[in-house]
């Protein structure tokens, strides 16, 4: 285990390190990048407590990434125009403070996997994923289809909302909000995992059976899980609406779904650090391979191919040289 | 809303669910026999369709197109399960979704590269061109007919295939216990690459017949994917006749739900809201049916538990 810690510190180091060493060479373009990695591992950490821990395999978690990217455009496209969000039956205003959207994003994320989870967590296996893929579309759809909120076209933010004390429109104060809020969850991760929620949870994904014999819901268990993890993803589509001033449709897309669950399984599926390793590794490929060819999509999926055939518990499993079967 | 039009609707939806049935009806059948998850199987829809639009190019014969699509279809979904499916049997759904993921990737900028990114048109052989006039005065578009009368018949063709022939007892065998018909001696992996190529097959020959009625792109197979998926949720998994039930009611509600669901908000609502509400509930009406089945049914309408 030593060998994953030390490769868990360097990988956790390194989003602050580039930042920092962009900023000494005055690369902006880079920090954003980093950013965009923060954020991006975010999601896949949030993705994580229900595909890693869980054992839930959602192809919808776009769905709670598109919420969170949605609360922040709603919120701060009505302080943005002036009008109030809502007048009846009480006042309620747009927003372009950050911790109030998160709060926001946050809040909507848990509800709608409540929502989400508790008719999904009916089923299991085969039709657990495709139900969470419809439901994602079923989103996707909607916010195609509603035009108060640029519909396809999306919302655009002229101004990054701003935080309590720090000036956000500066590349490596926004990477600091990003990565301290993906240090604390990731802190708060790790507790959570190895909480008696977290063994319990575990153990649902592994015997069921077993779980319910001691007096568990493993059905109660998941759907917490489930709960925790869009929210967090949420956090993330909240963030990621802000890094690009912009929101839309694209978000939700099952393409979206299917990129934050490469992050994870990138990574490794399970790891604390999974997430953040594969988001990074992606980000990197898209730059290298983009810079490359136009078609660089190709190369990616047959590394993704390789990646899935032969390297098995990802990044850091085949770093840590150590084979973890993800069950 | 006159009776024309709704007849004309349900036609419409009629000819979109015999699409999707030719969809369902290969993911259902792979996941069915092999319990794989395909996410790649649009792609090969899509491979259907450029390879109708060439061969139409160079020849100018639309039955030359179809059945190029059929092989092509066939022949990259036999490579594909040689190559990468058939390592994927053994693993979980996750190692599944995740290498058929990449499969798109690959397929998409791969045909991308090939073709470019602009659409190809594939036109209606003249004969179909033009409207049928159906008794009670009502003009439909020939080719849409003609699509009805293929899906229908291959329908009929594949439920002949699994109930009377020996392969589909086999495949019907392996549904239930491969380790059984290994040891009765089925050669099994030739077995899936025929079921696979078979599924693939399907898939490109929608593609083709689709093809002729919207442009041929790269990319046109993802939402027909999702869609096919959400048949055979509701179907049942590894159910044809769940893949059919469940194509024709997502076929109609789609159709009739994009037309009725506006006029019914119209009724109590102002005309533009009403358009505007009602086609967005129109746009989720398939997803919410698919919830409201499994509420009532977690394993679809015939699927086994």
């Amino acid at each position: 285990m030593g060998r994953a810690t030390l490769i868990n510190a360097a990988l956790f180091a390194m989003l602050p390190l580039t930042a920092l060493m962009a900023l000494l060479l005055d690369e902006p373009f880079i920090i954003t990048l980093t950013t965009k990695v923060a954020i991006l591992a975010l999601a896949g950490v949030g993705l994580n407590i229900a595909l890693g821990l869980g054992g839930l395999v959602s192809l919808g978690h776009a769905a709670f990434f598109g919420i969170g990217g949605y609360a922040m455009g709603i919120l701060a496209h009505h302080a943005q125009t002036y009008t109030p969000l809502m007048e009846a039956p009480f006042l309620l205003e747009g927003s372009n403070s950050m911790p109030l959207i998160w709060l926001v994003a946050v809040i909507a994320g848990a509800f709608a996997a409540m929502a989400i989870g508790a008719l999904s967590l009916r089923t299991s296996g085969v039709y657990f994923i495709m139900i969470t893929l419809a439901f994602g579309q079923m989103l996707y759809y909607f916010a195609i289809s509603w035009p108060a909120y640029g519909g396809e076209d999306g919302l655009s933010i002229y101004v990054r909302n701003g935080f309590p004390g720090l000036n956000t429109l500066v590349p490596i104060q926004f990477f600091a909000i990003c990565f301290a809020v993906l240090a604390l969850v990731l802190f708060g991760v790790g507790r959570l995992a190895a909480s008696p929620f977290g063994l319990a949870l575990a153990g649902a994904r592994q015997n069921p059976e077993r779980v319910q014999t001691v007096g568990l819901s493993p059905y109660r268990l998941r759907l917490l899980a489930f709960v925790i993890s869009g929210a967090i993803t949420a956090l993330a589509g909240a963030l990621f609406a802000d890094l690009n001033r912009f929101v839309s449709p694209t978000m939700l897309s099952w393409h979206m779904s299917g990129e934050i669950m490469i992050f994870v399984i990138l990574g490794g599926v399970g790891r604390l650090f999974g997430p953040v390793a594969g988001a990074a590794l992606f980000i990197l490929l898209e730059h290298v391979l983009g810079g490359l060819s136009d078609y660089w999509h190709v190369y990616l999926g047959i590394l993704l191919l390789l990646v899935v055939l032969f390297a098995r518990g990802g990044l850091i499993g085949t770093l840590a040289g150590r084979e973890v079967a993800h069950d | 809303m006159s009776t024309i039009l709704l007849i004309e609707q349900i036609l419409n939806g009629l000819q979109f669910g015999v699409m999707l049935f030719l969809m369902a009806a290969g993911l259902t059948l792979i996941f069915g026999v092999m319990g794989l998850i395909n996410l790649a199987h649009g792609s090969l829809y899509m491979v259907g369709a450029f390879a109708a639009a060439a061969v139409a190019g160079v020849t100018g014969s639309f039955v030359l197109a179809l059945i190029a699509s059929l092989v092509a279809a066939a022949a990259a979904g036999a490579l594909v399960e040689l190559l990468v499916i058939r390592r994927l049997y053994a693993r979980d759904h996750l190692d599944q979704v995740l290498a058929t993921f990449a499969l798109i990737l690959i397929f998409s900028e791969g045909t991308r590269w090939l073709f470019g990114s602009f659409p190809l048109f594939l036109d209606i052989p003249t004969a179909f061109a033009g409207p049928v006039m159906l008794p009670g005065g009502i003009q439909y578009p020939a080719y849409r007919l003609l699509i009805i009368a293929i899906g229908l018949l291959i329908a009929f063709g594949l439920f002949q295939l699994i109930a009377r022939t020996r392969i589909g007892i086999q495949i019907r065998a392996g549904e239930s216990d491969r380790e059984m018909i290994a040891a009765l001696g089925v050669d099994i992996s030739k077995l899936y690459t025929i079921v696979f190529a078979l599924g693939a097959g399907l898939a490109g020959l929608a593609g083709a017949l689709v093809g002729a009625i919207q442009s041929v792109q790269v990319g046109m197979g993802e939402p027909v994917l999702i869609l096919a998926f959400v048949v055979i949720v509701i179907g049942g998994i590894g159910s044809i006749k769940g893949a059919l039930v469940g194509a024709l009611l997502v076929g109609l509600t789609d159709t009739l739900g994009g037309v009725l669901l506006p006029e019914l908000f119209g009724t109590f609502m102002e005309a533009s809201a009403a358009t505007a509400v009602g086609s967005s509930l129109a746009s989720m009406s398939i997803y919410i049916l698919m919830a409201g089945v499994l509420l009532f049914k977690p394993t679809g309408l015939y699927g086994r538990a």
